[in-house]
């Protein structure tokens, strides 16, 4: 049991990432979860407004099944093997979070300052965090995919574009927390 | 039954999303700020063994468990698309901590404010489709 308990090391999660692309592979389909952002935007009428959603979603539906298992497989980890247990992030990580205002660094699984229920009441919480699923929702169909379509999938097959996405995903990350940050935080 | 399968794959996925701490927000931020090799380890260990896999099944021919043929499909060549969308999706990641999988599980750990991202996910996708016309890919 106590093993079901424990946060899983990084040589464990990532063969196991690898294998939930083989399994998907295996049974015919591909590893690529954006898709799916796609195939609701359609599914809940996207279509009337422009070609791009025009498409049968309705083939999509075994991606559809993938996102539920994980929002299943979300609730079984987090309630049933302590998948919600606080990361051991690196204590200077912790310090400067802190510094930034996130006091709940290094004592839970999601910043309390962006995910607790408070945010809901909080106009600057809810702006983050609805602009940030913008960029995500906008970049990843701009890019054709996002980490595992391009970062797993795509350079697993040695795809000279999901290198670049990846370099790009970068770059993003990298001028957010290091530029903006200090700015909005 | 392929339907049970590709839910028990989503389960596994999710479990594996949120036990390896690749859908906490801090993970994100320390795998930018380069202070811990854990993010890496995940994305490095799981890419050596996928080109194996990959090459495996190529070079074996390896069918499908319902025993079709298994393509794999080049992606478009180009370098606009692929660099600034990838720009565009770190902004994001890097910012609310989640890429369009943990998003879903988290939703399931029961992190509710996750919806707001969600939404916004559905509102960038939606805006890509009305404006895909006029960016340049």
């Amino acid at each position: 049991m106590d093993l079901i308990n424990q946060a899983l090391p990084w040589y464990v999660s990532g063969p196991l990432i690898a294998i939930t692309m083989l399994l998907l592979i295996l049974v015919g389909k591909n590893f690529g979860m954006s898709s799916n952002l796609r195939t609701i935007c359609t599914a809940l009428g996207a279509n009337k407004t422009c070609d791009f959603f025009c498409f049968d979603w309705k083939g999509q539906s075994w991606n559809l099944l993938i996102m539920f298992g994980a929002i299943i497989g979300g609730f079984i980890a987090f309630n049933y093997m302590s998948g919600g247990n606080t990361p051991e992030i690196n204590q200077e990580v912790v310090n400067e979070l802190k510094i930034l205002g996130f006091e709940s660094a290094g004592n839970s699984y999601l910043p309390v300052e962006l995910f607790g229920e408070d945010v809901f009441s909080s106009l600057k919480g809810v702006f983050i965090l609805l602009f940030g699923g913008i960029l995500v929702g906008f970049g990843a169909r701009y890019a054709g995919g996002c980490t595992s379509g391009h970062a797993i999938s795509g350079l697993s097959n040695l795809q000279l574009p999901s290198l670049i996405s990846v370099i790009g995903f970068f770059i993003g990350g990298l001028v957010m927390i290091h530029l903006i940050f200090p700015l909005i935080f | 039954m392929k339907s049970i399968v590709n839910l028990i794959i989503g389960i596994f996925f999710g479990i594996v999303m949120l036990k390896s701490e690749a859908a906490s927000w801090f993970r994100i931020y320390e795998m930018f700020k380069f202070k811990s090799f854990h993010m890496y380890g995940i994305i490095g260990s799981a890419l050596v063994l996928g080109i194996i896999f990959i090459q495996l099944i190529k070079r074996f021919k390896i069918k499908t468990f319902y025993g079709e043929q298994i393509y794999f499909v080049d992606k478009n060549k180009s370098i606009f698309r692929y660099l600034l969308g990838g720009i565009v999706f770190g902004l994001g990641w890097a910012l609310v901590g989640v890429c369009p999988g943990p998003m879903f599980t988290l939703l399931g750990a029961g992190f509710f404010p996750i919806i707001i991202v969600i939404v916004g996910a559905l509102i960038g996708t939606w805006i890509y489709g009305l404006l895909s016309d006029k960016l340049p890919h």
